[in-house]
């Protein structure tokens, strides 16, 4: 498969490992972040982790969108789909989030009308199709999916489209790693950059990161080859005392960005004064909300929600494991009340939340190795 | 019958599409509630069909209700399912099969075009798998009270001479063989639906997976550990089944599990692993290390086992966990489907 298989090399990956190695000062600790739920993923899932030296820490960022979403969101936007005539529509990442009353897909079992979509174009085509209902689209996703929420929006308006709504949970990347480069009790000495999300909004908003914070950062794609190598970039600029950008997804990132989104994302969107972050707390101007130009399909404004706060469990600590400062093995519930099947927060639910990804492809190794080495 | 009722162990408040769909949460419903009620505390373990003594005859015996949309795909349907699958039970379970009955839950409005085309669908593959369909019942519901039409096949088998598979028997250094590609069924249904705008050139493999058995069997015999038709849930399931009922580790190597391109392209998009994609005509069996060899050559052998592999072997360790080992040496545990695979977006 092209633009896959020269990522994942079997040579190229054990040489750059091996170079990795080579780089890595075994007098000093590495802790770099991984912002995007998506690195996790691949982290995981080819075993990245076996290939470092023990001294190279990947901590885990706050890229994961349904991880972040408060889960106060959650039970808004399925109040909107309990009344009978909405048609609540979502991505498959969405479908088993809890909310206070259940996930979307508990809701679906319940008999309420919950489409899993895999566009928000999707979701206009089920408005077009159902004059009758009302077609209530779930948005959620950072800068990488806004655009597309967007340009239905538009269409929307343009088609003169009145039975489609979005409820838009869209947040921008930049005042979460400012917020976890703000927090105290955070020492990270480098960025894996978001990978998805520069294909919008490019490599310049990053540029405060390195010039103002001195951390080097590296934009990265999410094949074992990309990590690895913007691993390799990172360790050669602590090597020299560097902090730059450095694009290491050349092949989908321009350095500057989407012009034609990102006037997508201006023409619809604004940004709220603030939004709440599960486990970052509320963090000024970190989202978007619908425009007055588009108030009609502003699901937010449509329909009366309940907009309560609803703190996550007490025992849960989703937020420091959120921020990188808990591994997903040392919250008090992880792999006991909060599993895959039972997610008591989201970051076990989405297969790029770090506590779901270590669970299902770290945990039982863990205690296995803790085992054999009690033997 | 002395002693306390079996405790049950289920405590979800109401069933949910995660219980149908072959992972986790199917085992926890069927081991924490319906076994313990229906069979009781002297239930065999929980295999693809159960061997019953009637007057001194063993025989196998098992049953499958199929629901699926839409009613036909690319390379199969239905009632094509409907007569591999219960074939498939009961093959995997060390049994030829016998006969079949079927019964059929219609909904009211369904052209009898389509009802014709799937018994004609299932009567050719009871043809292509030496079973007779021997009886059956109809029920109609009114409309929209059932996807088109269910179809409950169930079936009795003679168990195949030679043949004593079980999770127990099981021993580290044991082989993991794999009759083809997996994930074409699960991925052209998805594809099928129609939902998602994507087009690949997949066919369902829905099958009799018996000529493998069957080839197994006379090669190596009783040197066959343990069988599997990795249906619902994929191999991942099927093998962590494994793992925690002969409470070993299962190892195996991820550069030598078949896959079809399409497949691996649509897996890819949609952030799914083809691990956990169903199957419905692939083979997967444990046999004894020094035996491993002539196994592989009798599938290779068997038309439609030109692709099979060995796919990895039984270890002490993890015990009850499934390692894949990655092209670059890189380690990671597959656990059992949690639910339906769900596209990821975003």
């Amino acid at each position: 498969m092209r633009f896959v298989d020269e990522f994942r090399e079997p040579e190229l990956i054990t040489r750059t490992a091996q170079e990795i190695r080579r780089l890595a000062d075994p007098a000093r600790h590495y802790r770099f972040m991984e912002v995007c739920g998506g690195h996790t993923h691949a982290i995981y899932r080819f075993g990245l982790m076996d290939l470092l030296p023990p001294n190279i820490e990947l901590v885990h960022g706050p890229g994961c969108p349904v991880c972040v979403l408060p889960m106060g969101r959650i039970d808004d936007g399925l109040s909107i789909a309990e009344d009978p005539n909405v048609i609540f529509a979502a991505f498959g990442d969405m479908m088993r989030v809890p909310g206070t009353k259940g996930s979307p897909l508990e809701y679906k079992a319940r008999g309420m009308d919950v489409r899993i979509i895999y566009s928000p174009a999707d979701a206009l085509k089920l408005a077009r199709a159902n004059p009758e209902k009302h077609v209530m689209f779930f948005a959620i996703g950072f800068e990488t999916t806004a655009p597309s929420t967007a340009l239905t929006l538009m269409r929307a308006k343009a088609e003169g489209i009145h039975n489609f709504s979005v409820f838009c949970n869209h947040v921008t990347i930049i005042p979460a790693i400012r917020a976890i480069l703000d927090s105290p009790d955070m020492r990270i000495d480098a960025f894996i950059g978001p990978g998805h999300v520069s294909t919008v909004i490019g490599c310049r908003p990053y540029g405060w990161i390195a010039s103002e914070e001195g951390k080097p950062i590296a934009v990265s794609g999410f094949e074992p080859l990309d990590v690895l190598q913007s691993i390799v970039m990172l360790l050669r600029q602590l090597n020299e005392g560097k902090a730059i950008v450095e694009n290491n997804y050349k092949r989908v990132v321009p350095w500057d960005g989407n012009r034609a989104a990102l006037k997508a994302i201006g023409e619809v969107f604004e940004i709220r004064p603030y939004f709440e972050w599960r486990g970052l707390g509320f963090i000024s101007q970190s989202a978007l909300r619908i425009r007055e130009s588009y108030a009609e399909w502003d699901a937010e404004r449509r329909f009366s929600v309940p907009g309560i706060r609803v703190t996550d469990p007490k025992a849960a600590q989703c937020g420091e494991v959120l921020k990188g400062v808990l591994k997903p093995i040392q919250c008090k519930l992880f792999g006991k009340e909060c599993t895959p099947e039972h997610p008591i927060g989201a970051l076990m639910v989405s297969s790029e939340g770090s506590c779901a990804a270590y669970y299902s492809y770290e945990h039982r190794k863990a205690s296995e190795l803790v085992n054999l080495s009690a033997v | 019958m002395t002693g306390a009722p079996p405790k049950l162990r289920f405590r979800d408040p109401q069933v949910d599409m995660a219980h149908g769909a072959g992972g986790k949460a199917s085992r926890r419903l069927i081991e924490g509630l319906l076994a313990p009620i229906l069979c009781g505390a002297q239930a065999e373990p929980l295999g693809d069909a159960a061997h019953v003594n009637i007057s001194g005859t063993r025989i196998a015996m098992t049953t499958d209700a199929f629901v699926v949309r839409p009613l036909s795909f690319p390379g199969g349907s239905i009632g094509e399912l409907a007569v591999n699958g219960t074939v498939n039970d009961l093959a995997v379970s060390g049994a030829r099969a016998v006969s079949l009955v079927v019964s059929f839950v219609l909904e009211a409005g369904l052209p009898t075009g389509v009802l014709e085309a799937e018994a004609r669908a299932m009567a050719a593959a009871a043809q292509r798998a030496g079973v007779t369909i021997i009886g059956g019942d109809t029920k109609v519901v009114e409309h929209g009270k059932a996807d088109f039409m269910y179809i409950t096949t169930a079936g009795i088998g003679s168990l195949i001479p030679g043949l004593q598979t079980s999770a127990a028997s099981v021993r580290p250094g044991d082989r993991i063989l794999l009759s083809g590609p997996i994930g074409d069924h699960g991925i052209t249904i998805l594809l099928a639906r129609g939902d998602l705008d994507l087009e690949a050139n997949l066919r369902s493999d829905t099958r009799s997976v018996l000529p493998f058995v069957e080839a197994l069997a006379a090669a190596v015999g009783s040197d066959v550990r343990w069988m599997r038709d990795p249906t619902r849930g994929g191999v991942a399931t099927s093998l962590n089944e494994l793992a925690r009922d002969c409470a070993f580790g299962m190892r195996i190597a991820e550069e030598r599990i078949p896959l079809n391109d399409g497949v691996r392209g649509a897996c890819e998009l949609l952030g799914l692993d083809p691990l956990h994609i169903a199957n419905e005509g692939q083979f997967l069996a444990v046999v004894a290390k020094e035996s491993a060899d002539a196994a592989l050559a009798v599938l290779h052998a068997t038309p439609g086992g030109e692709a099979a592999a060995i796919i990895g072997e039984v270890t002490e360790q993890p015990a009850g966990s499934v390692l894949v080992t990655t092209l670059y040496g890189g380690t990671r545990i597959v656990d059992m489907l949690v639910g339906d695979p769900l596209p990821r977006i975003c």
